[in-house]
């Protein structure tokens, strides 16, 4: 058990921060809305307990200052991708009056198009990434389908890797030993060259030292 | 059109696990498929007329022009105990996915039915224990056909949806499923007792094609449809989700010309219709 912890210490010192969590989110957006050459992209994270989506991040037209906002987790075209963990894609979406309603209240901006992917991590919903305003061409095509649905599952994968160390960190906050190992792996991760070999020469003398005094 | 004879029925039900000699005579088969099963036999005609088409999805919108009013409509929750509730549903459609479901089958089957099942909207918690009493409960109704633009990535759910494929394929509701958009194990569109259907980049809703390499069983429209959604109007959608209830419309056309058939029937007759064997056969 205390191996356990220590290993998920290691872990969590190397997987990285809030910092970096934020990045990949952020980094997940810009991407796809290149991939597309949409206007807009942005995330939202399912938070169950809430039961609601929580929009995590945004590149494009909308503002920052959305993040943070929560809907519904199972009413409206996002929150029926998580309850059904079905992709949708979905043009003229203005004719959907509750949806104008809705986003331009909170957003001043109005897609008249989405692609809307379920994060999916085996059998979990993580959250549903969105697509806005791609251009028009004549036909929406089944590879486009296919890319979204590529792109959103590597996403998710990256999601839940970092999600497994802010928990790891969230549970070792309260255990000040495991927590300085964790933080001792990060330092020593992010050592270069020479500094690092005198670290590990250090921390290997450590080891034998302790090894020495049992 | 000819009032179409009723579903082949014993009086006094046969013993479940065999045929005594004297039995024989009365298992005769009033309604074969012919020898040749064309589109002309198979919907020549057909409006779906006396079909019961459930949509189970998010609800479907009231009053809708390209839908009607829906001849029922229930939401499905669960109670204290995981007990089924089932109730008169007066929100309508919580999304505008079952509305555009229902708008799909109305096009092609008119006057057919249109019974709405709600299991989404209700909270993100509980949607795959929703989803599973919804359909044992469309199938408790007999419905003829059930529309099912659904599935569920959880495998806990896997074989209590396979044993109610079962029973509705041993009850005469045929279940059409949408397969999933994405790479992943879902269900129950991979069960062989339903009909499964996927996305082909065509035009024409009644364009729909035998896949000889399932578990995908079909294909048919599901690119840039223009459907029925919220608020009275229409919007364009992609996805199996907007195929699936092309071959619900089908099988609805069938089933008002054909009511005896059964679902591998139904399955067949879609299958000799379809636009790839048609081709095939001259």
């Amino acid at each position: 058990m205390a191996d356990e912890r220590l290993q998920a210490a290691v872990a969590a010192g190397l997987l990285g921060s809030e910092e970096e969590f934020s990045r990949l989110l952020r980094s997940i957006v810009e991407v796809a809305r290149a991939i597309f050459g949409a206007r807009a992209s942005s995330i939202f994270l399912l938070d169950e307990e809430a039961d609601e989506l929580v929009f995590a991040a945004v590149a494009g037209e909308e503002e920052q200052f959305l993040v943070g906002r929560r809907l519904p987790s199972s009413t409206g075209i996002a929150g029926w991708v998580a309850s059904s963990r079905t992709p949708l894609v979905l043009e003229d979406v203005q004719s959907d009056p509750r949806f104008a309603r809705d986003v331009a209240a909170d957003t001043g901006y109005v897609p008249s198009g989405l692609m809307a992917v379920p994060l999916l991590e085996e059998e979990r919903v993580l959250g549903v990434l969105q697509v806005l305003d791609r251009p028009q061409r004549s036909r929406f095509s089944l590879q486009e389908m296919e890319l979204l649905g590529l792109f959103g599952s590597q996403a998710a994968i990256a999601l839940s890797l970092l999600g497994t160390a802010r928990n790891a960190r969230a549970a070792l906050a309260g255990d000040g030993r495991s927590m300085l190992v964790a933080r001792l792996a990060g330092a020593l991760d992010h050592l270069e060259g020479e500094r690092r070999q005198a670290a590990e020469a250090l921390l290997q003398s450590l080891v034998t030292l302790l090894a020495e005094r049992r | 059109m000819a009032t179409p004879p009723e579903p082949e029925q014993l009086d006094d039900p046969l013993p479940a696990w065999s045929l005594p000699r004297d039995a024989v005579s009365r298992i005769r088969i009033a309604n074969p498929l012919p020898e040749r099963v064309d589109r002309e036999w198979a919907i020549g005609g057909a409006t779906g007329a006396g079909v019961k088409v459930c949509i189970l999805d998010s609800g479907v919108e009231r009053g809708h022009p390209l839908v009607g009013e829906p001849a029922g409509a229930v939401v499905i929750s669960l109670g204290e105990n995981g007990e089924t509730i089932v109730e008169p549903d007066e929100e309508g459609d919580l999304c505008g996915h079952g509305t555009a479901c229902a708008g799909i089958v109305h096009a092609i089957a008119p006057a057919a039915e249109i019974h709405s099942v709600r299991v989404l909207g209700a909270g993100f918690t509980g949607t795959g224990e929703t989803m599973l009493a919804g359909l044992r409960w469309a199938v408790e109704q007999g419905f003829q056909v059930v529309n099912m633009s659904l599935s569920t990535t959880k495998r806990q759910f896997a074989e209590l949806l396979h044993e109610l494929a079962d029973t509705a394929y041993f009850r005469r509701t045929v279940l059409v499923a949408s397969a999933h958009n994405l790479p992943v194990e879902s269900f129950p569109w991979r069960f062989s007792s339903v009909i499964s259907v996927g996305s082909h980049e065509e035009e024409d809703p009644l364009v729909y094609y035998a896949n000889p390499d399932p578990p995908v069983e079909f294909f048919a429209r599901g690119v840039d449809v223009d459907v029925a959604w919220v608020g009275g109007g229409t919007i364009r959608a992609t996805g199996n989700s907007f195929a699936t209830p092309c071959i619900s419309g089908v099988a609805a056309l069938i089933l008002g010309k054909h009511p005896s058939l059964a679902p591998f029937q139904v399955k067949t007759a879609l299958y000799q219709t379809s636009t790839n064997v048609q081709a095939s056969n001259g």
